[in-house]
């Protein structure tokens, strides 16, 4: 979008399409009507192929309106991995443009668009996609480690996940429908309030991070309840395995940080819509308390992605050490101390800003304080594995990959830690090298150790061993071709988000990084090859209820997991209970009771859709559709409060017959 | 009704303490605000503050029934976990944007840039 295009629509506001105008649609850039075709063909391809074998309505009434967990935890991957492609487009992008534009050459993205690019990969990667993958593994691993039917809320669950879906939905049509913010994925004001980010794409990410936040905050709230509520009986807080515990500690800072992000987003859109002057420098408003609130927010965000994952590591490194794990309430307590601490070390985000030595010296200490129960984690890690029996699978590549990996990152984290190092490296590609040191080698590793290893829960059968072997082993290298180059490009002055650069002798560095981003394209190909291998073969890829030998409960129920999770109560003595269950031979009963489960309800997903109707009518001010959308939302919860038809039992016979088939399969 | 609805609701007893605390932890501070009393800006402020936090315990108390037993101690825990986040974030960000404001370089043309900005906005 030029200039004038921007404010010759910003003075037209039709009362019935806003500033929507067909000036919006950027039918004049070429990638974005290649994107546009590509998806539209495939989307076409896909409604086809839907239509042929008739899955609209097995798709509405199995996974739509489900309030199953384990469904919706599922849906929550398959969205984290559709948006991490997109991501990972804009990743490659940005690798392709950096390659190309160096010594004055500008490379094929023009500013405005490279801004967008970066942009829309930081809010993608960080909401859609690794949010997805977290409250996704939380949702289905959670509630079978303690022994529940299901999570505490059902309804909200299915609700939380398609409010998710309507913010990604969000900023997606923003790539063929207007444009994106070109902020960064923080949006810092001057720059994204309304002075100087006057179109749409600044819109966009409000209304879209706020629907997926009010998602992620009502996950948040029932993850909490059901882990405090609905443990099996005689499971205490000390007897939960670690997952449990670290999905605890971040859905608890989930709902302690959130609301932050809201406000903060509130403000920032009250000045934006209303002019008021929260941000500005009129009235006493102050652009940098919103780099202070944010990065309140921003910091047990990160905390939020990656506690899960270290529970996911726990869980694997016991199965596959044949040990229970090392230091249980260490690693418990180091969990608890990380979510406390989280809160103290907001500012190591912006000690550039200006703040004094006083200020700056106390969150850089506290910064190296946190990494002390992390680094106690390593060691746990590590100790359990020592005079264990390690089997080598999948999971436990992931597993130590991911500690190399991680601990490099660490440590570049305690360097940037240290203010004084800090104002060299500030904004530099060091900065970016280090994130995705410890996002990739941290939460996406753990992403992809958690799907290898509870896969066979979810569907019955395991992954193609091949093509997960090769998935590991090129994200593993394509990281580290991709991202060390960045560590000495940061200490070469480089500076994040250039779209150009002048320097010849940098660009060497930027094409090894763009290999490495296509190596991570491989792994990514190889993920999905893998998929569809496995699925294909999974007849013969077929296993049985515990097919890696583990600890936990989940194990202990058929896979795939039948929607009433257990046949029977579980009475839980101990830590590891499904071990100590396998060594006194422990059998179901065929002595059942009627299961009472939840019903499926649409009034989730028709919230949500109304709500994406409500975000793009805000985005381009057609307010009779904002104020009609809004209305439906409302009106459809309250209507739902009326529904007294939620829940059904499940026969008896219907449960002895799905588990003797288990039990024989 | 049962004891535990009388437990988790409170008695009638409660709500009226709680209601007349709440009044007059809201009639003192307006009283004194109204008067127009010839305290510096920071003490009014500190009063308000000060008040407010007060309403917020009684509202606690008196009409969520926070107490040490509810839910097997876990709702205090709760409250205490928020208590100490609010304060962090509270006294952090005053202590930062302060800070912040202190090391500021004064800017000669800082009025131009409002007016600038202003007629942006």
């Amino acid at each position: 979008m030029s200039t004038e295009v921007v404010e010759t629509t910003r003075e037209t506001v039709s009362p019935i399409f806003g500033r929507l105008s067909l000036d919006w649609i950027p039918y004049h850039e070429p990638i974005l009507i290649g994107t546009f075709l590509a998806i539209a063909l495939g989307g076409l391809a896909l409604l086809a192929v839907m239509t042929r074998y008739r899955l609209w309505v097995p798709f509405y009434k199995n996974w739509v309106i489900t309030v199953d967990h384990k469904k919706i935890g599922i849906m929550y991957m398959v969205l984290g991995f559709i948006m991490m492609v997109r991501g990972f487009a804009d990743a490659l992008m940005m690798r392709a443009q950096q390659a190309l534009a160096a010594g004055g050459a500008e490379g094929y993205l023009p500013p405005h668009h490279f801004d967008q690019v970066f942009t829309a990969h930081g809010v993608i990667m960080i909401f859609f996609v690794a949010m997805a993958f977290v409250t996704g593994i939380m949702n289905f691993v959670m509630p079978t480690q303690i022994g529940a039917r299901d999570v505490a809320f059902p309804f909200l669950n299915n609700f939380s996940f398609w409010m998710t879906v309507a913010g990604a939905l969000l900023v997606n049509v923003s790539l063929f429908i207007g444009e994106f913010a070109r902020v960064g994925w923080l949006a810092f004001p001057p720059l994204s309030g309304a002075s100087f980010s006057t179109g749409p794409g600044m819109d966009y990410y409000l209304w879209s991070l706020q629907i997926a936040g009010i998602g992620t905050t009502l996950s948040g709230i029932n993850l909490i309840a059901t882990i405090f509520k609905m443990r099996a009986p005689g499971m205490k807080m000390f007897d939960m395995p670690v997952f449990t515990w670290t999905a605890l500690c971040t859905n608890i800072l989930i709902v302690a940080a959130f609301p932050v992000l809201t406000a903060t987003l509130t403000l920032l859109t009250l000045d934006r819509y209303l002019g008021t002057h929260f941000f500005t420098n009129d009235l006493g408003g102050n652009a940098m308390m919103y780099v202070n609130l944010i990065w309140i927010w921003g910091h047990p965000e990160v905390y939020i992605l990656i506690l899960p994952l270290f529970g996911v590591y726990s869980e694997i490194v016991a199965t596959f050490s044949g040990k229970p794990l090392f230091g249980y309430k260490t690693m418990v307590w180091a969990t608890c101390c990380i979510m406390v601490l989280s809160f103290l070390v907001w500012l190591h985000h912006f000690f550039t800003m200006g703040s004094g030595a006083s200020v700056n010296t106390f969150f850089g200490i506290t910064t190296m304080i946190i990494s002390v129960p992390t680094g106690a984690k390593i060691f746990n890690w590590l100790f359990t594995m020592y005079k264990g029996r390690v089997r080598f699978e999948v999971p436990m590549l992931w597993t130590i990959g991911f500690i190399v990996t991680f601990t490099i990152g660490g440590m570049t984290g305690v360097m940037l830690a240290i203010p004084p190092v800090d104002f060299q490296l500030h904004n530099t590609l060091f900065l970016i090298a280090h994130f995705h040191n410890v996002i990739i080698g941290g939460v996406v590793f753990g992403v992809y150790a958690a799907v290898t290893y509870w896969w066979p829960k979810a569907f019955g059968f395991k992954l193609d061993d091949k093509w997960s072997k090769r998935t590991f082993w090129f994200w593993l290298t394509g990281f580290y071709l991709a991202f060390m180059p960045l560590y000495a490009l940061g200490l070469m002055g480089a500076t994040r988000r250039m779209a150009q650069y002048m320097d010849t002798g940098w660009q060497i560095y930027f094409i090894a990084a763009a290999c490495g981003a296509v190596l991570i394209l491989f792994g990514i190909l190889s993920t999905f090859i893998g998929f569809a291998v496995s699925i294909k073969n999974r007849k013969a890829l077929a296993c049985g209820s515990d097919p890696w030998n583990a600890r936990t409960l989940e194990w202990a129920t058929q896979s795939p997991i039948q929607p009433y999770n257990f046949p029977q109560v579980i009475h839980v003595h101990g830590r590891d209970e499904f071990w100590h269950m396998k060594q006194t031979g422990f059998k179901w009963s065929t002595d059942y009771t009627p299961i009472h489960m939840p019903k499926s309800t649409a009034t989730g997903a028709l919230i949500a859709l109304f709500a994406l109707g409500f975000g793009f009518a805000m985005v381009w001010y057609i307010w009779w559709l904002a104020i009609l959308s809004l209305f439906a939302c409302i009106a459809i919860g309250i209507a739902h409060t009326f529904n007294y038809n939620r829940d059904y039992y499940i026969p008896v016979d219907e449960v002895a017959k799905t588990e003797s088939k288990g039990a024989t399969a | 009704m049962s004891d535990h609805s009388n437990h988790s609701h409170g008695t009638m007893n409660q709500l009226m303490t709680g209601f007349v605390l709440a009044a007059i932890l809201t009639v003192i501070p307006f009283g004194i605000i109204l008067g127009e009393p010839d305290f510096s800006r920071y003490i009014k402020i500190g009063i308000i503050m000060g008040f407010a936090a007060l309403q917020i315990i009684v509202h606690l108390v008196y009409f969520l029934h926070l107490n040490s037993k509810a839910e097997g101690g876990w709702t205090i825990a709760a409250t205490i976990l928020a208590v100490v986040i609010l304060v962090i974030v509270l006294a952090g960000s005053l202590w930062v944007m302060h800070n912040m404001n202190e090391n500021m370089m004064p800017m000669p043309d800082m009025d131009k840039m409002m007016s600038l900005q202003s007629q942006q906005g």
